[in-house]
């Protein structure tokens, strides 16, 4: 009932902006949806911290700590995305960006989105999970489309045929697996459940299993943005208006992730932990090189945060090789922090680029003299992405160092962290040119209240995890605990 | 039907299913090519309606109703219609010329059999000996969409790697699951709807659906 009801509330705020249109009412009402979600979320984590499991709709949709963690970051990027859209979308309007059609169809198309990423998280069936994924391509298609511009056409287009054509892929190793299951004595109702495949997993035929784990990591792979299967993300996420670049960069990277753990479980059950740390760890490292490669000559700003997405997303990948239960939970940790740094860092760029009307970095300066609130928080999101203390990156990164460190795979973990120094000096060389220096007269800029209280919002709370996780720790541990047991 | 009948209509639909693939390379006239592509989608209906039948399994009887009002009707009505508001008629030269990509998807099929020796084996029968037939039309889909830089081109490449996928489905027999098909043919008509839409704004900006014309996004 409680699962139901949190794929019931995105739908509801959907619907109600389909039919209302996006006015002042209908965008609180999704922010005081998107706070009822998190109500939701915060009530089941509560309960799946115990590591219990719960079922809803006839054996559809399932609850463990995993889709609780993830139900929960679901969450509160949507509270972030709703709650800054008031402001953003009313400038858009303003400065004849958009049209009253345009944002109800933005409006609602979020909503659906929001709603497709929690199905994803809480379908039992490993089919029904790939379909839930794919459907958040389809959705944000139109969203990356927003502006309908020659570039954000391309990117669009990208988005969509590359998406969809790599994660097709993932469906392939699925019914490869559910081949395997079968032929290992389950029966064709069970054979795309995730309890049913982790219980039964020994006796799956390994030759198979690796065919369809390739697979598998290929097409999921493409929707996460490892590299070589990126080329989309910067575009998609750079043409996106800021609160979905926002989702999909802080949730929707990381909801594909929740897909390679999901399977990561079955997969390592028959083939040992050793054939995806491979992968995962190549994957990673080389999705780190592109990304430090392409920031250090960076020139637009929206680029920049989409591809520290891939960097993050490539350390998320090296956790994962890592694999043991410290590493889980280190990664799910970085999964969460990413997620409110990026998210405040995108918001961020929106209102930037709404004030300068470009998203090029060398034609932003003195934004901290001009805005302090807005480059400010734009400054700390960097700082936290960067992995630097007091934020929650600084924590996640050093357990996800420790973890690799005692699982022996020191030297992955020291390329990486070697990479990771040339980011810090690509964003920083970029960042002090945008935020550093006077105002040119008279270009001070304000922003809404509705923007600034979840910017700070955001930022206080990747603060407080860094300091401690003592709230989610039981959540942490158990999520961790399904993955590595 | 006695085995033997069922084994040879078996293999018919799955090489029809294979010789349209073949076709779809081959041809540069974009009506040909959707008409291939229901031709397609209809083999691989039949497959289900034969499992379906042979087996006695009402669901899959039902997936190949699915199959046939989806892929084999509307999204190649879709396309045809989309094809009339549109001045490209023909695809445009490939980048590897004709000869030599009928050469390249004869040695992708061969390469599809080789592969997936350790599933054939594993899945056995009559329906797993025709298994390499699906993985050929996923690899000469993805080597059409890699050589031909057309939007609608790209459209039927993505289309066609879902029928090869959705006959290795049924010849492993792990669909059988109704909701999986509806979710997934639910999928599949969005995407094209969504790509059709892109497609028209497409032709308002560029005036045509070649994607060299797509070239503003770089680093």
């Amino acid at each position: 009932m409680l699962l139901l009801l949190l794929l019931a509330l995105p739908l509801c705020a959907g619907i109600a902006v389909a039919v209302f249109g996006w006015t002042r009412v209908t965008s609180w009402f999704c922010v005081a949806d998107a706070a009822a979600i998190g109500g939701l979320a915060v009530w089941l984590a509560v309960r799946v911290a115990d590591g219990s499991t719960f079922h809803a709709a006839g054996g559809l949709l399932r609850a463990d700590a995993l889709s609780g963690f993830m139900v929960l970051l679901v969450a509160i990027l949507t509270m972030l995305a709703t709650s800054s859209a008031v402001g953003y979308v009313r400038a858009e309007i303003e400065h004849g960006h958009t049209t009253a059609a345009a944002t109800r169809w933005y409006g609602a198309l979020v909503m659906a989105f929001v709603a497709t990423m929690l199905f994803a998280l809480l379908a039992a069936n490993v089919a029904l999970m790939w379909v839930a994924i794919e459907g958040t391509t389809i959705v944000t298609a139109f969203l990356v489309g927003h502006r309908r511009t020659r570039a954000s056409l391309e990117a669009s287009w990208k988005y969509v045929i590359i998406g969809s054509v790599g994660i097709i892929l993932a469906f392939l190793g699925t019914i490869l697996l559910a081949l395997a299951a079968r032929h290992a004595g389950l029966t064709s109702a069970h054979s795309l459940d995730w309890e049913a495949l982790t219980s039964a997993h020994a006796r799956f035929d390994p030759g198979v299993v690796k065919l369809g784990a390739a697979l598998l990591m290929l097409g999921y792979g493409t929707k996460v943005g490892l590299a070589p299967m990126h080329t989309w993300l910067p575009d998609a996420h750079s043409q996106a208006p800021a609160p979905v670049s926002a989702l999909m960069s802080g949730v929707l990277l990381s909801v594909a992730f929740y897909a390679v753990l999901r399977w990561k479980v079955v997969i390592d059950g028959v083939l040992g932990i050793q054939f995806l740390r491979i992968l995962l760890a190549g994957a990673g490292l080389l999705s780190l090189t592109v990304a430090a490669l392409m920031m250090i000559a960076q020139r637009d700003y929206k680029r920049l945060l989409a591809y520290s997405s891939i960097e993050h997303m490539g350390l998320v990948a090296i956790a994962a090789s890592v694999g043991t239960r410290l590493a889980i939970a280190a990664l799910l940790l970085h999964v969460l922090a990413h997620g409110l740094a990026k998210g405040v860092a995108f918001v961020c760029s929106g209102e930037i680029l709404l004030q300068e009307g470009t998203t090029e970095i060398a034609s932003v300066r003195g934004l901290l003299a001009r805005n302090p609130l807005l480059g400010g928080t734009f400054g700390f999101a960097l700082i936290a992405l960067l992995g630097m203390p007091p934020f929650g990156l600084f924590a996640s990164e050093i357990a996800i160092a420790r973890a690799g460190f005692s699982a022996g795979m020191g030297w992955v973990i020291t390329i990486a962290f070697v990479i990771l120094l040339v980011v810090v000096a690509a964003v920083v060389t970029h960042a002090q040119r945008m935020l550093l220096g006077p105002a040119p007269a008279g270009t001070e800029t304000r922003t809404f209240a509705t923007t600034a209280v979840p910017l700070v919002g955001g930022l206080l709370a990747l603060a407080a995890i860094g300091v401690s996780i003592w709230p989610i720790e039981h959540l942490l541990n158990a999520a961790a605990s399904v993955v590595a047991r | 039907m006695s085995d033997a009948t069922y084994g040879q209509l078996l293999e018919l639909a799955a090489a029809v299913a294979l010789a349209a693939s073949i076709v779809m390379l081959w041809r540069r006239s974009l009506e040909a090519i959707v008409r291939t592509l229901a031709v397609q989608a209809a083999a691989i209906a039949a497959t289900s309606l034969l499992i379906g039948l042979h087996d006695a399994l009402v669901a899959e009887i039902a997936i190949a109703a699915l199959i046939v009002v989806v892929k084999a009707v509307l999204i190649p009505w879709l396309l045809m219609r989309l094809l009339r508001t549109t001045t490209d008629q023909r695809v445009a030269e490939p980048a590897l010329n004709t000869a030599a990509s009928l050469v390249i998807a004869a040695v992708l099929t061969l390469g599809a059999f080789g592969a997936t020796a350790s599933l054939v084996q594993l899945a056995g029968g009559e329906e797993g000996r025709l298994l390499p037939v699906g993985f050929a039309i996923v690899l000469i889909a993805y080597f059409g969409l890699v050589t031909r830089r057309n939007a609608l081109t790209q459209i039927i490449g993505f289309l066609q790697l879902e029928n090869g996928i959705a006959l290795v489905a049924l010849l492993a027999s792990t669909g059988g699951s109704l909701l999986v098909e509806l979710g997934t043919a639910l999928d599949l008509l969005l995407a094209v709807l969504v790509l059709q839409v892109l497609i028209v704004r497409m032709q308002s900006k560029l005036g045509g659906l070649d994607l060299d014309h797509l070239q503003e996004l770089r680093d």
